[in-house]
C-alpha cells in the first residue's frame, strides 16, 4: 500500500513525465519524434490530402462520363486518372489510414505510453511517405501509371508498356507494403504484449481484436503482392519470363498471386471498420455491445476465410468449373459472419438507449450502404452470374459500396468520435449532420445507378461511350451524386479544421465512453497516462465509476512501458521505450533511394543495400540505458 | 383545383423521368434483356438472387428502423450505461437470424451450382465453330467454310444462326481481352497462351453488340463488335457471301480505289481476298462494306465515316495502330468508295 501523492507531488510527477517523454524542440523534434500520436497525425494529414486529390481525379472522370462522347479527358488522361485514383485509394489511403488509426489509438486504448517499437512506427511513416512521393511526383512529371490498380501482364510487361510507368506503379507497391508490414508487426506486438494488467484476451475491446486480426492478415497477405510486383519488375528490368507465355511463363500466375493478396486486402480495410463501428455503437447506445463473443469469432473467421476466396476475382478467366463452385461457396460463406455482425450492432441499438450524434449517424449510414455492398457481393460471388457482372459498372458500384460504405463511413464516424480526444475540442454537430447528409446522399445517388449501368452492359474503364448505348442519363445522375459527396467531404474537413480552434472544449470523456482512451486527458499528454491502469472488466470506465485502480512502478525518469503476458495480461517487466532518433528517417531515405534506383538498374539493389546497412547499424547501435534526470542521471564528468 | 393538377403533373413526371433514366437504354448490349440460352439462364439466376437479397435487406431495414423508433418512443429513464445486460431474447433471435442466413446461402449456392451445371450441359458436340482473336483494339473473326474447309476471315462483326450453338474459340494476339455479348452469354477472358472457348446459343433474331470487358490499353473503350443473330437460312447466305472473293470493280473511280488499296500502303496490313492485298496485321477488308460499323464499333458504316477514318484514324481513336496514309482528296474519295462497295 502506498500513500497517495499530495497535489504538489502530483504536479511535480507530471512535469517529470513530460520532461522524459517530450520531443526535442523545433525541426529536429519533428524529424526525430517517435511519439505514436504525432506519427499517426502525420499519416492522417497525408491521407486526407491524398483523398482530396483522388476525389478530384474521380470528379474529373465523372465529368468525362457525364454525357456520351465527351472529350474532357482523352483516353490517356482517363486511363491515368483511374489508375492513379485506384492505386492511391487502395494502397496509399485505405490500408495506411487504418494503420494510422491503430498507431494512434492502440496505445491509448491499452492505457500505455507508447507502441512496442516506437522507432519502427516512425520508419513505417517515412517509408509510406516515400511510396506517396513515388506515385505522385512522377504524376507531376507526366509519367503516371496508366493500367489500373492491378496491372495485368502482358499489358504491363515489357512488350506493351515501354517506359517507366509500370515500374513506378510496381515499386510504389513495394514501398507501401514494406511500410504496412512494419506497422502491422508493431501493432500486433503492442496488442499482444503491452496490454494493461488485467486486460485478458476476454476483456479486450473489439477494436483491438479487429486491429490484431487485420494486422495479422496484412502480415500474411502482403508478401504475395510484393513478390508479384517484384516478379513483374524482373520481367521488365532483367528479362525474366515469369509472365511471358512465349518464354514458358504464365500470365495467370500474376492474377493468382495478386488476388491472393487482393482479396484479403479488402478485409484488411474492412475489419478495422468493424472495430470502429463496435466502439461507436457501444458508447452511443449506453450499453456494452451485444454479442461480444460472436463479434470476435466473426472477425476471426473473416480473417481465415478471406484467404480462401481470391479466385472469385478470376471467374471469367476460364478455370475449371468445379473449382469455381468451391470459391463461390467460400465467398458466399462470408455473409454469415458479416450478417451476424450487422445483427449484433442493430441488436445493441435496439436494446440500448441510443443517442444519434454524428458518429452514430455514420454507423447507420454504414449499415444502410454496406449491406447493399455485401448483397451485391453475394451476386458477384456466384461463379456463373459473375460472368455477366465482372468488369462492368456493377463491380464499380459493388466495391464502392463495400469500401466507401463499409470502411470509409465507419472511418469518418471514427474520426468524428475520437476527434475530441485528439484535439480537446468538439466538432460542430450541425455541420457534421450536413456533411453526413451530403456525403451519404451523394454517394448513393452517385453509385446506385452504376449497378443498373453494369447490367445494361457498360464495361468498366472505358473513357467514353456513344449516345446510341443509352447510358447517358444514369451516368449524368452518377456524376451529380459524386459531385455532391465531394462537397460534403469539403464541409467535413472544414468542420474539423475550424473546430480545432473554435470548438467547445471537450473534457476527458465527452461521449461517456467505456474504454481506456477516455481516461486520458484530451488531448492526451506526451506520456498519455500518469499511471498504468488496472482493468477489471470489458468496460472499465463504466464499471469503475469511482476511478480506475492503478499500478505504480512504471518509471518517471526514463521512457518505460509495462510488458504483460500474452493471454492473461499479468505484468511481467518494465521495458525501456525508445527515445527520439533520426535513424528511422535516415533508414527511410536509404530504402527510398534503393527502391527508386532499382527502377533504372538492377545494380541499385546491390549498391543501395550499403547505405541501408549503414543506417540500420546506426539505428541498432547498442546504447546503455541512462536516465536524464533523477537519482540515476548520468553524473557530469 | 391546383392540387389535383399538381398530382397529375407528378404522376406524369415520374414515368417520364423513369423513361429518361432507363428507357434510353437500347438493350443492344444488356444482361437483363436476354436473347440467348446462356444469358436467359443467368438472368433467371440474377432474379432469384435479387429476390433473396432484397428480402434480407428488407429485414435489416425493418430491424434497424424498429430499433430507432423504439428509442423515439422511450421516455425519460436513467442515463447510466448498462454493462452486460441479460439478452436472452436477442440471443435466440440471433440464432434465428443465423439460420436464415445459412438457409439463404444454401439456396443460392445450390442455385448457382445448378445454373453452372446447366450451362455446362449445353455444350454439345454439334456446334458451329467460330474463331475469335482479340487484337489491340479490334476482333478478328473466322468461320469455317463447310464446302472448302477453309477459314474465312472477317472482323468486328459476328453472325450467329438462331437456335444453334456456336462455339467461339478465343485467342489473343497481344494482351488479355474479354469477349462479352451480354444478351447471349456471360463473358470469357481472351488470354494469350490459353485456349478458352465459349458457347453461344442465341434464340432471338436481331442486332446485338459485344464489347471487350478487360482493360487492354488506350482504346479499350473502342473495342466493340456487332452481333447479328439471323435465321439459319440467312446465315448460310451470309456465310456464302463472305466466302466469295471481292468483286473486281468496273467503275473507273472504284478501280482507282481498288488499285490504291490493294497495291498501295493499305495492303501492308489488310487483306482483300481475290486481290494481291494479303496483309495480316489488320482486319480483313474483303467484305468491309457489308459491315455495320468500322474501327471496332467506333463509327457507323458510311462512305463519309470511311473517309474520315482513313484521313485521320488517330483523331478518332487515339492510340490506334492504324497509320495515317497521305492521300489527296480524289484518292481518298476513291478509296472510301471502293471500300464501301466491298459488300
Amino acid at each position: 500500500m502506498i500513500a497517495l501523492p499530495t497535489p504538489e507531488e502530483a504536479v511535480q510527477r507530471r512535469a517529470r513525465l513530460e520532461q522524459t517523454w517530450a520531443d526535442p524542440k523545433g525541426v529536429w523534434g519533428f524529424l526525430t519524434t517517435v511519439d505514436h500520436k504525432r506519427i499517426a497525425a502525420r499519416y492522417i494529414v497525408t491521407v486526407i490530402a491524398l483523398m482530396f486529390l483522388a476525389g478530384m481525379l474521380a470528379l474529373h472522370m465523372r465529368l468525362q462520363l457525364a454525357f456520351p462522347d465527351l472529350k474532357i479527358l482523352g483516353p490517356q488522361m482517363y486511363n491515368e486518372s483511374f489508375s492513379l485514383h485506384g492505386s492511391t485509394m487502395l494502397f496509399l489511403v485505405s490500408v495506411p489510414v487504418m494503420e494510422a488509426m491503430a498507431i494512434w489509438l492502440v496505445p491509448l486504448m491499452l492505457g500505455q505510453r507508447g507502441m512496442a517499437y516506437p522507432r519502427l512506427a516512425a520508419f513505417s511513416y517515412w517509408l509510406y511517405l516515400g511510396g506517396v512521393m513515388m506515385l505522385w511526383i512522377p504524376h507531376v512529371l507526366g509519367i503516371t501509371p496508366d493500367l489500373g490498380w492491378f496491372e495485368y501482364p502482358p499489358l504491363s510487361g515489357p512488350g506493351y508498356s515501354p517506359g517507366h510507368r509500370a515500374d513506378i506503379w510496381a515499386q510504389m507497391i513495394t514501398f507501401t507494403e514494406v511500410a504496412a508490414l512494419a506497422a502491422s508487426v508493431n501493432i500486433v506486438a503492442t496488442i499482444i504484449k503491452l496490454r494493461p494488467p488485467g486486460m485478458t484476451l476476454a476483456r479486450m475491446p473489439l477494436f483491438l481484436w479487429a486491429m490484431l486480426v487485420a494486422s495479422l492478415m496484412t502480415i500474411f497477405a502482403l508478401p504475395a503482392v510484393m513478390l508479384v510486383t517484384s516478379m513483374l519488375i524482373s520481367d521488365r528490368l532483367v528479362s525474366t519470363h515469369f509472365f511471358a507465355p512465349a518464354g514458358g511463363g504464365d500470365v495467370l500466375l500474376f492474377q493468382h498471386l495478386f488476388w491472393f493478396f487482393g482479396h484479403p486486402e479488402v478485409y484488411i480495410i474492412f475489419v478495422p471498420a468493424v472495430g470502429f463501428v463496435t466502439a461507436i455503437v457501444e458508447t452511443f447506445s449506453r450499453r456494452t455491445i451485444f454479442g461480444h463473443t460472436a463479434l470476435v469469432l466473426s472477425v476471426l473467421s473473416i480473417g481465415v476465410l478471406a484467404f480462401g476466396l481470391w479466385v472469385h476475382h478470376m471467374f471469367a478467366v476460364g478455370l475449371p468449373r468445379l473449382g469455381n463452385a468451391f470459391y463461390t461457396a467460400a465467398s458466399m460463406a462470408i455473409a454469415l459472419p458479416a450478417g451476424l455482425q450487422i445483427f449484433c450492432w442493430i441488436a445493441t441499438l435496439w436494446s440500448g438507449r441510443p443517442r444519434f450524434a454524428t458518429p452514430l449517424l455514420w454507423v447507420v449510414g454504414f449499415i444502410l450502404t454496406f449491406v447493399i455492398g455485401g448483397l451485391s457481393g453475394i451476386m458477384t460471388a456466384s461463379a456463373p452470374l459473375d460472368l455477366q457482372l465482372t468488369d462492368t459498372y456493377f463491380i464499380v458500384a459493388h466495391f464502392h459500396y463495400v469500401l466507401v460504405g463499409g470502411a470509409m463511413f465507419p472511418l469518418i464516424g471514427a474520426l468524428c468520435y475520437w476527434y475530441p480526444k485528439a484535439t480537446g475540442r468538439m466538432m460542430s454537430e450541425r455541420w457534421g449532420v450536413l456533411a453526413f447528409a451530403l456525403i451519404f446522399g451523394g454517394f448513393n445517388l452517385g453509385f446506385f445507378p452504376m449497378h443498373i449501368l453494369g447490367l445494361e452492359g457498360m464495361p468498366r474503364r472505358i473513357y467514353t461511350y456513344s449516345a446510341g448505348m443509352g447510358w447517358g442519363p444514369l451516368n449524368l445522375v452518377a456524376t451529380t451524386g459524386s459531385a455532391t459527396s465531394i462537397v460534403g467531404g469539403l464541409v467535413l474537413v472544414a468542420n474539423a479544421w475550424i473546430s480545432r480552434k473554435h470548438g467547445t472544449p471537450a473534457g476527458a470523456n465527452p461521449w461517456g465512453g467505456s474504454t481506456l482512451e477516455w481516461w486520458a486527458s484530451s488531448p492526451p499528454p506526451t506520456y498519455n497516462f500518469e499511471y498504468t491502469p488496472v482493468v477489471e472488466s470489458i468496460a472499465p470506465l463504466w464499471t469503475d465509476k469511482d476511478g480506475l485502480p492503478v499500478m505504480t512502478g512504471a518509471g518517471v525518469e526514463r521512457r518505460e512501458v509495462v510488458v504483460t503476458s500474452a493471454i492473461d495480461a499479468v505484468p511481467l517487466y518494465r521495458q525501456k521505450g525508445a527515445s527520439p532518433s533520426i535513424w528511422p528517417l535516415v533508414a527511410g531515405i536509404a530504402v527510398t533511394a534503393m527502391f527508386v534506383g532499382s527502377i533504372f538498374t538492377p545494380w541499385a539493389v546491390v549498391w543501395g543495400a550499403l547505405p541501408i546497412g549503414a543506417a540500420l547499424t546506426g539505428w541498432f547501435w547498442p546504447q546503455r540505458p541512462r536516465a536524464r534526470t533523477g537519482p540515476f542521471a548520468r553524473r557530469a564528468a | 383545383m391546383g392540387r389535383p393538377a399538381a398530382m397529375t403533373r407528378t404522376r406524369s413526371i415520374l414515368p417520364i423521368l423513369l423513361t429518361w433514366l432507363l428507357g434510353g437504354c437500347t438493350d443492344l448490349q444488356s444482361a437483363i434483356s436476354p436473347a440467348g440460352e446462356q444469358a436467359g439462364r443467368l438472368f433467371s439466376l440474377l432474379q432469384l438472387i435479387t429476390w433473396v437479397c432484397g428480402i434480407m435487406y428488407a429485414l435489416v431495414l425493418l430491424f434497424l428502423g424498429w430499433s430507432m423508433v423504439r428509442v423515439w418512443r422511450r421516455t425519460g429513464g436513467d442515463d447510466a450505461p448498462i454493462v452486460d445486460p441479460a439478452d436472452r431474447g436477442l440471443s435466440r433471435s440471433m440464432l434465428v437470424w443465423a439460420g436464415l442466413i445459412v438457409g439463404g446461402l444454401t439456396l443460392l449456392i445450390t442455385a448457382s451450382f445448378l445454373a453452372d451445371r446447366h450451362l455446362a450441359s449445353l455444350r454439345s458436340e454439334e456446334v458451329l465453330r467460330v474463331r475469335v482473336t482479340g487484337h489491340q483494339w479490334w476482333w478478328r473473326i473466322a468461320y469455317r467454310d463447310s464446302t472448302t474447309g477453309r477459314w474465312i476471315e472477317t472482323a468486328n462483326e459476328l453472325h450467329l444462326p438462331a437456335g444453334r450453338t456456336a462455339r467461339v474459340e478465343l485467342g489473343s494476339s497481344d494482351v488479355i481481352h474479354s469477349f462479352w455479348v451480354p444478351n447471349v452469354a456471360g463473358k470469357l477472358d481472351v488470354i494469350p497462351g490459353r485456349a478458352n472457348s465459349l458457347d453461344l446459343t442465341p434464340h432471338r433474331i436481331g442486332w446485338f453488340r459485344g464489347q471487350c470487358a478487360e482493360f487492354c490499353g488506350a482504346q479499350h473503350a473502342h473495342m466493340a463488335f456487332d452481333v447479328k443473330v439471323e435465321s439459319p437460312a440467312d446465315f448460310a447466305l451470309w456465310l456464302a457471301a463472305q466466302a466469295s472473293p471481292a468483286a473486281l470493280p468496273a467503275d473507273p473511280v472504284l478501280a482507282r480505289g481498288a488499285a490504291i488499296v490493294t497495291e498501295g500502303a493499305c495492303a501492308m496490313c489488310h487483306a482483300v481476298r481475290g486481290t494481291p492485298a494479303a496483309g495480316r496485321p489488320g482486319p480483313d477488308l474483303t467484305h468491309v462494306g457489308s459491315r455495320r460499323s468500322i474501327a471496332a464499333g467506333t463509327l457507323t458504316m458510311s462512305r463519309g465515316a470511311l473517309q474520315g477514318w482513313i484521313a485521320n484514324p488517330k483523331a478518332l481513336k487515339p492510340g490506334t495502330t492504324m497509320p495515317t496514309v497521305p492521300l489527296d482528296g480524289a484518292d481518298a474519295d476513291a478509296v472510301a468508295a471502293y471500300l464501301e462497295s466491298l459488300k
